[in-house]
């Protein structure tokens, strides 16, 4: 039995029927990472002994026929914006590095009750802000297809260490695209759930009214398993929606017969890669031969989604940040007069009040310059006499954004399309381009902005051997046609199932 | 009397009171007061990475009691704001407020003088709700110059009422605050103790100077703040009244001329200190806070909020003095004591059947043994039906008033009932007969006395009621007295 090669919903199976114990589960995956995480660079940190210790509870309580939960066993691997009390949260970030949260978010208190298994927590980009990972203070992830080449962000690290094998599943967080983008550059499964699926309560905030929280894996069977035990209503987020959680696994092995599925025009305009444009429409025939049915939908404010996003986010982002003032918790600077200058730390120096320079030093130390960028965005768009003109004007904005798919959703059931433009950039190719970069997020911010859910699935390779991903996108609440259609999709190729060659030495 | 004087004054106030709340706004925290510093806390109020609030329904009802009791419009839909600005004791860099759509608006709560010196409706401009921040405590005494910051409190509701400008003098000001002091104690919507800081004011203020051409002069407003009772309100108002008009006559200064202005009460000092300048033109950078849902406001919930609400004091006092048939002065006493005493007092005055006696026995014993014992009249010992037993004797004649009072004290003192007391003190009414009688022995056994009074002392017949006192503990001094006068005189 080798562990790495199975699916999560095998995996369970296998660790259920005795065929595996959860330590060898465990062990495979936490030795395949101890290989390949110095190449990739996915996770921050790694708890070999924890996730050692919690795998032979289960096996212990399943041999003498104690209660187990419904992912005994499972490896997974945490997005490290999730607040765990057993690893630290850094959030990529200077500001938090090593910072405990005394608390465990909603999802990680879930799986734990499920019995996960959690192997450590991935890389990102700082804060969740960025589409390449390359914005982590502790170092870019590497595309496992290609060491050169970035991942995809923000959730680069869960992408990735799902793609090179060193964990079956992983939880992300996807503001607007982090976790399809990734799950397209790295040919894997990501779902965002719609808004309020999945509670956010110890999701360290980016962008409040955007930030959802979604499973990443090889397939959409196994990505229908884990939502079975992230999803649901949580009391502590007053955004969480009541609405029952379904059975999303059982709901899957149905075909495609009348499934109406969008396609947008202009999603295909000018800048669409000609190789991604060929998978994604070689995609929309699968579907038909599967029984759905293609038709042109108007998204009439699509073109729309980058600036307002580009406002909305950073707003919220300006005021969520705000708290890592370095009195608290996280980075401070050291005390006034010893370190940089005030000059040197961003501000204008001279005239603060050492309480001000301390506030002024901490953040221009602990935060790197994306997060700067954005926090200064937003504060700018917040401020008194902008305030009009950028963030109210940006969500009337957003209002018709989310009416044109719902108005979309009248006539289809779904709405597909490519992830990204390309496939994976290189490594530092968009670094100085911050504009370049936001542009990443070209069709996926539609989807957070709209408040409903989308699927990230591979549908192709390049010549060149890089994975290109599709994405469907559903009407509020829409999440089991979602992972139905991605799943009938995967049933009829094997896209999904192709692997990089190992980083670190072939599997043992 | 003095000269009116040659200018208006006009005040506004912005209070913030602390809601009656078992836990916090956002989280369950405790609010209890005095614990140990930053003892209740947790992830939301400390504003930990990744923490979420949720609204606290029983601080929205409190609120909505409020507003209604000042008359408000209600808003139908209501939602949460962001209010930005970096301070230690505001751990999340903003504080959850309400900004362009306040819960509550445009109502008012009408404060009259019960000598009749005014009578004054002040208009209320909004009421929102908002979560406090923490304390911060600068502590030079340590030498260290370091701060100290307690979170318990980071968290806990607070109503912001914001008036008018619509008070003219410092006194109707305390007046106002009393009122609606009373007004929300009442409603068991705050307990107002300004010592505990759950209930702070802020005070606007300028001159409004009538000039020759028949233009109205107005002088700059100052926000007056740090004022730690009512009575500080009161004097911090007119220092401020007179230093500005000391000012309007050196510099001819109005409102506009110069940023508005903050200045901070010296308590022992008397007087007000202009402040730092805030952070200039402090900008907030208001937006709606995606963490909460916005809060619909239905009839049916409004309905059930003013039916649960009871008597405001306003309404209370005419009530009480219909009810009853007691001066509107009496009834202005009795409801300015709180909800508590009117309920003592409606008890009593049913049981005897009469608002005057028990409005008599409240106000002239009752109270006062309360203000002796510093004691609320929860926790006094004689209850309704046993003042009511006391006062029932009384009018029926077993024993007058005087020796009611005795009876009082005693039951107070010993914890023993009416009755009990009655029967071994051997209280029984002295008949006119018996005084008669009485009367006679003392007068008989004093020729001194008698002798005095006949050579014109009246006064020396005080001689006789201690004696009688000792024969007759039931009798009445005064009728002792008057007969034994009169008998004398017929002699």
């Amino acid at each position: 039995m080798q562990p790495l090669e199975l699916s999560a919903v095998d995996l369970v199976a296998a660790l259920r029927q005795g065929d595996l114990t959860a330590v060898e589960c465990a062990t495979a995956f936490l030795d395949r990472i101890d290989a390949g995480n110095g190449a990739i660079n996915a996770f921050l940190a790694v708890d070999r002994e924890g996730a050692l210790a919690r795998a032979a509870d289960i096996d212990a309580r399943r041999r003498s026929g104690r209660p187990v939960g419904p992912l005994a066993g499972l490896p997974v691997a945490l997005k490290d914006v999730l607040c765990t009390v057993d690893m630290p949260t850094t959030c990529a970030s200077r500001m938090l590095a090593g910072y405990r949260p005394p608390y465990d978010a909603d999802v990680v208190e879930r799986l734990r009750r499920a019995d996960a298994v959690f192997l450590g927590k991935t890389n990102m980009d700082e804060f969740a802000m960025g589409g390449s990972n390359e914005n982590s203070a502790f170092g870019p992830v590497r595309n496992p297809w290609d060491l050169s080449r970035a991942p995809g962000g923000s959730s680069g690290g869960s992408a990735a260490c799902v793609a090179a094998d060193m964990a079956p599943v992983a939880i992300g967080s996807d503001t607007g695209g982090s976790i399809r983008q990734p799950a397209g550059l790295c040919g894997i499964t990501g779902l965002k759930p719609t808004y309020g699926r999945v509670s956010r309560r110890g999701l360290v905030a980016f962008a409040s009214s955007l930030d959802q929280i979604g499973p990443m894996a090889r397939s959409a069977a196994d990505c229908a398993l884990i939502m079975e035990t992230i999803a649901g209503h949580d009391p502590g987020d007053s955004t969480s929606l009541a609405t029952e959680v379904p059975r999303y696994g059982q709901l899957l092995d149905k075909p495609l017969t009348g499934v109406r599925i969008g396609r947008v025009p202009e999603h295909f305009a000018e800048g669409l890669d000609p190789e991604v444009a060929r998978g994604v429409e070689e995609a929309f025939a699968v579907l038909e031969a599967a029984g759905a049915t293609v038709h042109e939908v108007r998204l009439p404010h699509a073109r729309y989604g980058i600036p307002t996003y580009y406002l909305i986010a950073p707003c919220e982002a300006s005021s969520n940040l705000a708290r890592y003032d370095g009195a608290h918790y996280g980075h401070r600077a050291q005390a006034a007069g010893q370190a940089a200058s005030g000059r040197a730390a961003g501000g204008a120096g001279g005239g603060d009040s050492p309480l001000a320079e301390m506030y002024r030093r901490s953040r221009a130390e602990g935060f790197g310059p994306e997060v700067k960028r954005r926090i200064m965005l937003g504060t700018y768009a917040l401020s008194a006499g902008y305030y009009d003109a950028y963030y109210a004007k940006a969500l009337r904005v957003r209002r018709l954004i989310r009416q044109d798919y719902l108005d979309a959703f009248q006539t289809v059931d779904l709405i597909g399309g490519p992830v990204s433009a390309t496939p994976a950039f290189k490594l530092g190719e968009k670094k100085d381009d911050p504009l370049a970069m936001y542009l990443v997020d070209l069709y996926t911010v539609g989807t957070n902005l709209a408040g409903v859910g989308g699927i990230s699935f591979p549908c192709g390779f390049t010549r060149s051997g890089l994975p290109i991903g599709f994405q469907l996108q559903a009407p509020p609440l829409g999440e089991p046609l979602l992972l139905r259609a991605a799943d009938r999709f995967q049933q009829l190729t094997d896209w999904h199932r192709r692997r990089p060659r190992p980083a670190g030495g072939a599997p043992a | 009397m003095t000269a009116p004087p040659p200018y208006t004054t006009i005040i506004g106030l912005e209070v913030h009171v602390q809601l009656l709340t078992r836990t916090k706004l956002f989280c369950g925290c405790s609010t209890r007061f005095g614990a140990a510093p930053n003892t209740q806390v947790c992830p939301t109020c400390l504003g930990l990475p990744g923490s979420l609030p949720v609204m606290n329904r029983q601080a929205f009802e409190l609120a909505l009691r409020a507003a209604l009791a000042l008359d408000c419009t209600i808003a139908p839909f209501t939602k949460w704001d962001r209010k930005n600005y970096f301070y230690p004791d505001l751990p999340k860099g903003y504080q959850i407020s309400q900004f362009d759509l306040p819960f509550s608006s445009d109502g008012r709560l009408e404060v009259v003088d019960p000598k009749g010196a005014f009578s004054r409706t002040v208009g209320i401009i909004r009421v929102h709700l908002e979560e406090d921040a923490g304390k911060s405590m600068h502590d030079e005494a340590a030498g260290t110059a370091d701060s100290r910051i307690d979170l318990n409190r980071a968290g806990t509701p607070l109503c912001e009422i914001v008036t008018q400008p619509d008070l003219r003098s410092p006194q109707e000001a305390r007046a106002w605050l009393n009122e609606l002091k009373l007004l929300l104690v009442y409603l068991g919507v705050s307990d107002c103790n300004m010592q505990e800081g759950s209930l702070r004011v802020d005070a606007n203020v300028n001159l409004h100077v009538p000039q020759a051409d028949g233009r109205v002069a107005k002088t700059p407003i100052v926000e007056i703040k740090n004022m730690n009772s009512f009575r500080s309100v009161e004097r911090a108002l007119a220092y401020e009244t007179a230093r500005q008009w000391e000012e309007w006559q050196a510099t001819k200064a109005e409102m506009g001329t110069t940023p508005k202005q903050t200045r901070g009460w010296d308590d022992p000092a008397g007087i007000t200190r202009a402040q730092r300048h805030k952070e200039e033109s402090s900008d907030y950078r208001y937006f709606p806070e995606p963490d909460l849902v916005p809060v619909t406001v239905s009839e049916e919930q409004l309905a059930a909020v003013r039916g649960a609400m009871g008597e405001r004091p306003t309404v209370l006092r005419r009530a009480l003095a219909e009810r009853w048939s007691i001066s509107p002065y009496d009834a202005d006493v009795l409801v300015n004591q709180g909800r508590e005493l009117v309920a003592y007092f409606e008890d009593v005055a049913t049981r005897v059947g009469e608002g005057k006696v028990a409005s008599n026995w409240l106000q002239q014993d009752v109270l006062r043994t309360l203000n002796e014992r510093n004691e609320s009249v929860d926790a006094f010992p004689i209850r309704p039906d046993a003042l009511a037993d006391l006062i029932g004797r009384v009018q029926k004649g077993e024993f007058d008033t005087s020796r009611g009072r005795e009876i009082f004290a005693e039951v107070l003192a010993s914890g023993r009932s009416v009755a009990d007391v009655v029967a071994t003190l051997g209280i029984a009414a002295v008949g006119d007969d018996e005084l008669v009688a009485l009367c006679r022995e003392l007068i008989a056994e004093n020729p001194k006395i008698v002798a005095d009074v006949k050579g014109g002392k009246e006064q020396a017949a005080a001689g006789l009621i201690g004696q009688a006192k000792k024969k007759n503990p039931n009798v009445n001094p005064g009728k002792v007295r008057a007969k034994c006068l009169e008998l004398i005189r017929g002699m």
